[in-house]
């Protein structure tokens, strides 16, 4: 059982990496408009 | 024979700016001007990229002289936020940004669509912001000088802290579940303890600092609530995310075999979706509603000694100064009419739906429409010395019967609380004196009761139901504000309605035409003026194009060669006092014919009224009007309960004695007039039409031209307190069917989490039927 000792700290960083990304974009405001970028894609002539 | 059919009736068409149905290519000169500068810019892909139809355009003109409120920038372009009104989807975002871009000498043009925010920078010396102003306005938008109140910055803090909170708790729940489901299974194949404790200690690293972050809401409230010597939900919740990892932990220091971390953070994560669902909706509602008021009222043209006219903001407006006013925009400020004869439309402020004439010396308040001409207006009063203002303070007082509403949730608490707690504490006496245990293990079992019946299923009830409600009628064109509006309008038992704006449009319609020929001819002159009369009689006859050549001025009318449209003086008729809104056309060789106006009822009135009172609502009206209209109204209406010639104060006292006689009343209002009645009610619904302190004093508002509105909303609230009782009953249920197993003793993490986590998804699986049901 000692791969554990292992395994629980990668899997954790891992899921600690996901939750740090998501509140960079939660703090640099990419959720306060979650319908503008999704139709701005589509306006490709600027 | 067939063609000549054909040439009679007219193909129908569809306006190519708008898409409504018209009988010429374009439903007025508005679009029509629209098309052509969208043309002119070479962005008829806007057409194409749109996904919903755009609205007929009906712009106001924008203020002139924005240029005072812009400021300057170091690298000597100049910067302003305006308010644009009107955004349907992504295109409309398109082509206003791209217009603007196209215009020499903008640097930046970006909308935030959700606030409807306008990022504009230019350089002064090549455009100025009166011409950009005027671009967006042609193409059909509402637009106006920023106003940060405008924004609900609070709850847009809040919703991010919920977001965050929940991210945090998401992510602990779902790495402690995982070691959860590892120490189960090891239950039943053996796992040595010393990896058992290791996966508690990993547990309760991740849970213990994920609850410290993601439950300050809860104990926040919490707090509140205790310090008031009051409970709600969030107190039971508290207790339970505290005590739940107290105990895990005392647990894993001793190496004992069960561990309820999962339980708290999964807890907190399930409460939090359903706080950050229904704290969004609620701010997406808020700032919607604000929106509508952004672009009124908020500036002022004035008079500066030298002579020139400059935009101020309202705040920099003091009595004595001169403020104009141009024909189809709101006055500002209270004052004394100076120069200029002109109708005003002070329906807002008394109920009167008939226009006002003004003359030199008339006093005139903030709110009403000047319809017809210029006004010089001597400002007396601004700010807190206004009829609005006033209205305010008398809205303040009055307010009462919804900040002393306890949400059901809170009422259910109420009784819950003490409940659970006492079984806990009889459990701990039972354990202890009866059974004879020992200290630690009665305290085990005590805190299973808490844990088991910790209000899960409960607390999200109310939230998932009234979220699901809100789609619903926000599909309506409902927007709901307050957290128990919902509560409070399924109990309401009696309607009661404002007149002007509220069953009338609020906006004047023409009532009757000379005859068809003489109609196309005044509709065709009436086509090319933005006036509010010129407007009513375009739209009489939406299949006149616009005529050429048409010349308009100001104040008097239109004129087209010989032709006239528009007052009498200017038509060559006598003068009349008392003859109600009207326009005159006078063609060389007839005799001048006369056009009438009148507000109409909404087009659903009296189905509506009909409607509710077959619901079982006893239905009402209110009115500053005066009594012969007001009465005329009721009767046609069905209505037999009515008062007419109401001053605020008189509205506020007749709601106050409905409330008396035990009834639990709805206001429908749009006036100034009405905010304190709107304030007074048991609940309260505003036109999103209506007048921006009544949008703000109502708890929901309603779009478009349907009074049906009511009545759905009506019933939607009802479904959802049905929804809301199902919800609670079924929690409280599941929750003291599991109390006997933890009182026993019996009760495992894994079947508190398996009980908590079956209990909150059949209470979303009901709340979602609301959804789904079709219209009744």
């Amino acid at each position: 059982m000692t791969v554990l000792l292992y395994l629980l700290p990668i899997a954790l960083g891992l899921g600690l990496l996901g939750l740090l990304a998501f509140v960079w974009s939660v703090r640099s405001g990419q959720f306060d408009d979650l319908d503008d970028a999704a139709s701005r894609i589509l306006f490709d002539d600027e | 024979m067939t063609l000549a059919l054909a040439l009679d009736r007219p193909a129908t068409l569809h306006c190519a700016h708008c898409g409504a149905e018209s009988a010429a290519a374009y439903c007025c000169a508005g679009c029509q001007a629209a098309h052509a500068l969208v043309g002119e810019l070479g962005l008829d892909r806007y057409y194409r990229l749109r996904t919903v139809d755009g609205a007929p355009v009906e712009a106001e003109p924008p203020p002139l002289g924005l240029g005072d409120l812009a400021t300057m920038r170091a690298d000597g372009t100049a910067a302003l936020a305006l308010a644009v009104r009107g955004l349907k989807c992504g295109a409309c975002v398109w082509l206003i940004e791209t217009a603007l871009k196209r215009q020499p000498g903008v640097v930046h043009a970006r909308i935030a669509p959700v606030s409807g925010r306008l990022d504009l920078v230019w350089r002064p010396g090549e455009t100025d912001i009166d011409r950009l102003a005027r671009t967006v306005a042609t193409l059909g938008y509402g637009v106006g000088p920023w106003d940060a109140r405008a924004l609900d910055r609070d709850g847009a803090a809040r919703d991010k802290e919920l977001l965050l909170a929940m991210a945090v708790a998401g992510f602990a729940a779902a790495n402690v579940m995982l070691l959860s489901v590892g120490v189960w299974a090891g239950h039943a194949q053996d796992m040595d303890q010393p990896t058992r404790d290791l996966m508690h200690w990993v547990s309760a690293l991740i849970a213990l600092p994920a609850l410290a972050f993601a439950a300050r809401p809860f104990f926040r409230s919490a707090f509140v609530a205790l310090r008031a010597r009051r409970t709600n939900m969030d107190v039971p919740i508290s207790l339970a995310l505290i005590l739940a990892p107290t105990v895990s932990l005392i647990e894993t220091v001793n190496g004992g075999p069960h561990a309820y971390f999962d339980s708290a953070i999964t807890l907190a994560f399930f409460l939090l979706v359903g706080r950050y669902l229904d704290s969004r909706a609620r701010t997406l509602a808020r700032s919607a509603v604000a929106m509508l008021g952004a672009l009124e009222g908020r500036i002022a043209t004035v008079l500066e000694p030298g002579g020139q006219a400059r935009v101020r903001r309202i705040e920099q407006v003091r009595p004595g100064m001169v403020a104009l006013v141009a024909p189809g925009s709101r006055l500002p400020v209270d004052g004394t009419v100076l120069e200029g004869a002109s109708e005003i439309d002070a329906s807002p402020i008394t109920g009167e739906s008939l226009p006002v004439r003004v003359a030199p010396g008339a006093a005139v308040h903030a709110g009403s429409l000047n319809l017809t001409a210029p006004l010089r207006v001597r400002v007396d009063a601004v700010g807190a010395g206004t009829l609005i203002a006033e209205m305010a303070r008398l809205m303040a007082g009055v307010e009462g019967a919804k900040g002393r509403y306890v949400a059901l949730a809170d009422r259910v608490a109420r009784y819950y609380a003490p409940l659970v707690h006492t079984l806990a504490l009889a459990t701990l006496l039972g354990w202890k004196f009866v059974a004879g245990a020992g200290w630690a293990d009665a305290l085990l079992a005590a805190v299973a009761v808490l844990i088991v019946t910790c209000p899960c299923a409960l607390a999200l009830a109310v939230p998932v139901t009234v979220v699901a409600a809100g789609r619903r009628l926000l599909g309506c064109g409902v927007l709901v504000k307050s957290p128990t509006a919902l509560e409070r309008l399924a109990e309401v038992d009696t309607v009661v309605f404002d007149k002007t704006g509220t069953l009338t449009r609020g906006r004047l319609a023409l009532t009757g035409a000379p005859e068809p020929a003489a109609l196309r001819v005044a509709a065709g002159l009436a086509a090319n003026s933005r006036h509010p009369l010129a407007r009513a009689l375009a739209a009489a006859a939406p299949e006149v194009a616009p005529a050429s050549g048409v010349i308009e001025e100001p104040g008097l009318g239109l004129r087209q060669g010989g032709i006239r449209l528009g007052a009498r003086a200017f038509c060559g008729v006598a003068e009349d006092a008392d003859s109600g809104p009207e326009l005159w056309l006078a063609r060389p060789g007839h005799a001048p014919l006369r056009f009438a106006f009148a507000d109409e009822l909404r087009s659903d009135a009296a189905a509506t009224v009909a409607r509710l009172g077959r619901d079982g609502y006893a239905v009402a009206l209110l009115s500053g009007d005066r009594a012969p209209t007001v009465a005329a109204m009721a009767a046609a209406l069905g209505i037999a309960h009515w008062q007419a010639a109401c001053a605020p104060a008189d509205k506020v006292a007749a709601l106050a004695r409905l409330r008396a006689a035990g009834r639990r009343v709805l206001m429908v209002g749009d006036g100034i007039n009405d905010a304190a009645a709107l304030a007074a009610a048991d609940a309260s619904l505003a036109p999103g039409s209506g007048a921006d302190i009544a949008r703000v004093a109502a708890d929901a508002t309603f779009q478009g031209e349907r009074l049906d509105a009511v009545a759905e909303t009506l019933a939607i609230a009802r479904a959802t307190r049905r929804v809301v009782r199902q919800n609670l009953a079924l929690a409280i249920l599941y929750n003291l069917a599991a109390v006997p197993l933890a009182m026993a003793g019996w009760l495992t993490p894994l079947i508190a989490a398996a009980a908590m986590s079956s209990s909150s998804l059949l209470v979303i699986a009901n709340a979602l039927r609301l959804r789904r049901r079709n219209r009744s």
